[in-house]
C-alpha cells in the first residue's frame, strides 16, 4: 500500500476572527512553511477589526472574559502536540497553558486590587476603577515563540482591551497555531488579531496609527527602531510599554504591571445628601 | 447687582523681594549662563519681582545637585524620616497659608477667595497625604516587581525627577508634583511657569525652613527653553509635565528612546451634561463653577455645556441670570468671583478663539460687566448655537468661555461628549442614579463628576484618557509614576 500523502496546512493571518491571506498576496519561507507576509494595509485592517471588537469585549462582564480566557487554556492544553510538532518544548506549552489560567483569574480581581473607594475630605462618594485603554498594538518577543506571545497578549485582553499583535518573525508558526486555539475558544472575532511578517513593515504603521491607544514594544530589540516607534506613538499620545527584554524571565511570576500599563483609571464623584 | 464696599485682603502679609535667584542645592544662587525676566501682577501689570532665567549650565547644576542628594541623602534615608520632612512642609504651608494665598493671587490673578479657600488647603492636604505614604510604599498595592536581576519586592524610587508645571494653579501643581516624588524617595528639579514663579520660590524658602536636606528640591525658573533643557537632560530619570497637549507631544518625542518614565497631564475639553430631570438651580451652579472657576484656566473645565433640548431655554435663562451676578475685578478683593486673565498672551488666545466662535456663526453673550482699565480681563462669556465642528467646541480655550450645545437622547449626549481627542473630565447632572452610572461607564474621561463639578482631593486620582495625557496624580495611583514598578 502506498504511503498516505499528508494534507499540509496553509499558515495565514488572523484578523477579525477570520484567517485571510495577506492582501499583498505575499509570503515568506520560514520554519519550512510559506507564511503570510503582512503589509501596511493588513496592519490597518487589523486595527479596524480590533476597534470593531473593542466595545463588545470591554462591555463583557469580567466573569465572562475570565471564562473565555480559561477556555483558551483548555483548548491549548488539548492541542499540545501540535505545538510540540513545531518545536515548542513540553515545558513551554505547559507554562503557556498555566499563564492563560493565571490571567483568566485576574479578570474580576484586578479592578478590586487596582481600584476602590477614595476617602475624600468631604461628603462625596468617590470611586476609582480601571478601564481598558482600547486598542493595543503588541510586538511579541522573538522567543519563546509561544510563551512569549501568550505572556504579552493575555494581560492586554483580560482587562477588556483588543490587540493587534506582530508575531515573532523568525518563529511565526506557533502564533498562527495559537490563532486556531483562539478561534475555537469563544473569543469574539477581532479581540486578538495576529500579523506575521517583518516588523519593519507593520509595526511603524501600528505605532503611528491614530486609532491605536497603546503600544507594547516588548519584542523590539533594536534601540533605534524603538526610539522611532516611540516618536510615532507620541502623535496621539499612545501609552507606551517598553520593558527591558534582557531582564525578562518568561517563566517567572509576571506581576501586574503588564495589565496596569494598559489601563485607564476613571474616578467618579457624587455628593452624599438627603 | 448689589453694590458691595471693597473688601481687599492686605498685601502686607507677604514680603516680595526685588529679585530672586535659582534654588539649587539648598541655596538661592545667581544664574551662570542664564538671564532674568520680570514677573508681573496680571491685574495691574505692576512688576512684582525680577526672576532668574536658568540656562543650560544652571539646569545641569540643578540636576547634579538633585543627583547627589538622591544618592547620598534622600535615597538612603528611611521612609519614616522622609515622611517627617513632608509632614513638616505640610505644617509650614498651613502656618504660612495666608501669605502664600496672597502671593498666589498677586502673581496669578486668581481671586483671593479661591487661593485662600481652595488652592492652599489642597496644597497642604496634598503634602500631608503623601507624607504618610513615604514609609508605606510596600503597601501601595503594586504587587511584586516583574522579574529581573535587580528585583526586590519593595517598590523603589526612580532617581531624579524633572517636573514642569503650568501657571493656572502654580502652588497646587507644585504640590501635585513634588509631594509624591519626594514620598517615593526621588529628588526633584522643578520648573515653574514663566508667568507665575513666585509661590514656588517662596516654597523654596519653606524647604529651607523645614531643614529639608540640600538638593532634594531644586527650583529653576525660566521659560519654555529652560523647561526643554530640563526634560532633555540625560541625568533625569523621570519627566512629569502638566500643560498643553502640544507641548506634551513634543516632550513625548523628546524622551523617546531614553527610558525616562513619563507622565503627562494635558489639555481638556470637558462636556458638562445636563439632563431634563436635573435640579436646574444646582446644575447652573455647577455650570458656573465648571467654566468660570479660576477664570476658566482649568484643564478639566466644563467648557462644553451639553444640555437636553427640552430644558435648554430654562437652563440658559437661569445661567444668564446667574452670570449677571458674577463679580469680576480685583483678585485681592474677598468678594471677587472672577479675577484677571493670567497674561497678555493668554488673553490674546481667548480673544482670538472667541472671535472665531462669532465668525463661525455661534451667538455670543456676556452679562453687562465693567472691566478694570489696567491689567488683563475677559468678561464671562457663553456661546449658543454651537456645532461640533466649531473651533470653540473643539479647541481648548482655557478662559471663561462656555460653548453650549444641545442633545435629545442619552446616547447622543455620550456621542457628543466623547467626540474630542481629549478625555480629562466630564460632568453629569440628573436625578436618576442608574443614568449617572450608565453615562459614567460610557464617558471616556479620567474624572467624572456627577451632580457636582471641579472637586479635587489628594486621595482621588486625577488624569486623562486619550490626548489628555497618561498617568494619574493623587491617591496611591499617583505614586506609580515615581516608582520603579
Amino acid at each position: 500500500m502506498s504511503e498516505r500523502v499528508a494534507v499540509r496546512k496553509t499558515y495565514k493571518l488572523f484578523i477579525g476572527g477570520k484567517f485571510p491571506r495577506s492582501e499583498s498576496g505575499r509570503s515568506y519561507l520560514v520554519q519550512d512553511a510559506n507564511v503570510a507576509l503582512s503589509s501596511r494595509k493588513d496592519a490597518r485592517d487589523a486595527v479596524v477589526a480590533a476597534r470593531a471588537a473593542a466595545k463588545g469585549w470591554a462591555g463583557a462582564t469580567a466573569y465572562n472574559r475570565g471564562q473565555i480566557l480559561y477556555r483558551v487554556a483548555e483548548m491549548l492544553e488539548g492541542r499540545r502536540e501540535q505545538f510540540v510538532a513545531l518545536g515548542v518544548s513540553d515545558e513551554e506549552v505547559y507554562a503557556a497553558v498555566d499563564r492563560w489560567v493565571w490571567y483568566a483569574g485576574w479578570s474580576d480581581k484586578l479592578p478590586q486590587v487596582y481600584g476602590g473607594a477614595n476617602p475624600v475630605a468631604g461628603p462625596y462618594f468617590n470611586l476609582s476603577a480601571p478601564e481598558p485603554t482600547g486598542v493595543v498594538a503588541v510586538v511579541a518577543p522573538e522567543a519563546p515563540a509561544l510563551l512569549g506571545l501568550v505572556s504579552v497578549v493575555a494581560p492586554a485582553i483580560v482587562t477588556g482591551n483588543t490587540v493587534v499583535v506582530a508575531a515573532s518573525p523568525s518563529a511565526p508558526l506557533a502564533a498562527v497555531t495559537l490563532a486556531e486555539v483562539l478561534a475555537t475558544s469563544d473569543l469574539p472575532g477581532g479581540v486578538v488579531n495576529i500579523l506575521t511578517g517583518r516588523l519593519s513593515e507593520t509595526v511603524p504603521t501600528l505605532a503611528a496609527h491614530m486609532d491605536v491607544n497603546a503600544i507594547d514594544l516588548t519584542g523590539v530589540t533594536d534601540p533605534d527602531l524603538a526610539a522611532d516607534l516611540e516618536v510615532r506613538a507620541a502623535e496621539n499620545l499612545k501609552r507606551v510599554l517598553r520593558p527591558v527584554p534582557a531582564e525578562y524571565d518568561w517563566y517567572a511570576d509576571p506581576g501586574i504591571t503588564r495589565m496596569t500599563s494598559l489601563l485607564e483609571t476613571k474616578t467618579v464623584w457624587h455628593p452624599k445628601g438627603v | 447687582m448689589f453694590e458691595y464696599a471693597p473688601a481687599p485682603e492686605s498685601r502686607s502679609v507677604v514680603d516680595i523681594r526685588p529679585s530672586y535667584g535659582l534654588f539649587i542645592g539648598g541655596r538661592f544662587v545667581d544664574p551662570t549662563d542664564g538671564g532674568s525676566f520680570k514677573s508681573i501682577n496680571p491685574a495691574s501689570e505692576e512688576v512684582l519681582a525680577e526672576v532668574a532665567e536658568a540656562g543650560a549650565q544652571d539646569v545641569d547644576r540643578a540636576v547634579r545637585a538633585a543627583r547627589e542628594a538622591y544618592e547620598k541623602v534622600w535615597g538612603p534615608m528611611p521612609g519614616r524620616d522622609r515622611a517627617k520632612y513632608l509632614f513638616r512642609i505640610a505644617r509650614i504651608i498651613q502656618e504660612r497659608s495666608r501669605e502664600l494665598a496672597v502671593l498666589e493671587s498677586l502673581d496669578n490673578g486668581k481671586p483671593i477667595k479661591e487661593s485662600r479657600d481652595v488652592d492652599l488647603p489642597l496644597v497642604a492636604a496634598h503634602f500631608f497625604y503623601y507624607a504618610g505614604w513615604a514609609d508605606k510604599l510596600a503597601y501601595a498595592g503594586f504587587g511584586q516587581r516583574p522579574t529581573s536581576q535587580h528585583s526586590g519586592t519593595d517598590p523603589r524610587p526612580l532617581g531624579v525627577a524633572a517636573q514642569v508645571i503650568p501657571w493656572n494653579f502654580p502652588l497646587l501643581m507644585l504640590a501635585w508634583k513634588i509631594a509624591p516624588a519626594l514620598a517615593a524617595g526621588n529628588t526633584v528639579v522643578l520648573k515653574p511657569a514663566e508667568t507665575t514663579p513666585l509661590s514656588a520660590l517662596l516654597f523654596a524658602e519653606i524647604c529651607q525652613q523645614a531643614d529639608l536636606p540640600a538638593g532634594v528640591v531644586n527650583i529653576v525658573t525660566g521659560a519654555g527653553e529652560t523647561g526643554r533643557t530640563l526634560v532633555e537632560h540625560p541625568g533625569v530619570d523621570k519627566v512629569a509635565f502638566t500643560g498643553s497637549t502640544e507641548v506634551g507631544r513634543a516632550i513625548a518625542r523628546a524622551v523617546a528612546g531614553t527610558r525616562k518614565k513619563l507622565t503627562l497631564e494635558l489639555g481638556g475639553k470637558a462636556a458638562n451634561i445636563v439632563f431634563d430631570d436635573a435640579p436646574i438651580d444646582q446644575a447652573v451652579e455647577g455650570i458656573v463653577n465648571g467654566i468660570f472657576f479660576n477664570q476658566g484656566h482649568v484643564c478639566c473645565a466644563g467648557s462644553r455645556l451639553l444640555v437636553q433640548e427640552s430644558v435648554a431655554d430654562r437652563v440658559l435663562e437661569s445661567l444668564k441670570r446667574r452670570m449677571a451676578q458674577l463679580r469680576v475685578g480685583d483678585p485681592l478683593d474677598k468678594n471677587t468671583d472672577i479675577g484677571a486673565i493670567n497674561s497678555a498672551a493668554q488673553l490674546a488666545r481667548i480673544r482670538e478663539l472667541s472671535e472665531a466662535g462669532a465668525a463661525e456663526g455661534a451667538e455670543r453673550w456676556s452679562p453687562p460687566c465693567q472691566l478694570p482699565e489696567r491689567g488683563f480681563w475677559f468678561a464671562p462669556t457663553i456661546f449658543t448655537g454651537v456645532t461640533q465642528a466649531h473651533r470653540i467646541a473643539r479647541e481648548e480655550i482655557f478662559g471663561p468661555v462656555l460653548s453650549v450645545l444641545t442633545f435629545r437622547t442619552p446616547a447622543e449626549a455620550v456621542e457628543k461628549a466623547n467626540n474630542t481627542p481629549y478625555g480629562l473630565s466630564a460632568g453629569i447632572w440628573t436625578d436618576k442614579g442608574s443614568r449617572i452610572l450608565w453615562m459614567a461607564d460610557r464617558l471616556r474621561a479620567g474624572v467624572v463628576w456627577a451632580n457636582t463639578f471641579n472637586k479635587f482631593d489628594p486621595t482621588s486620582p486625577f488624569g486623562g484618557y486619550k490626548e489628555s495625557g497618561y498617568g494619574r496624580e493623587g491617591g496611591r495611583h499617583g505614586l506609580e509614576g515615581y516608582l520603579n514598578v
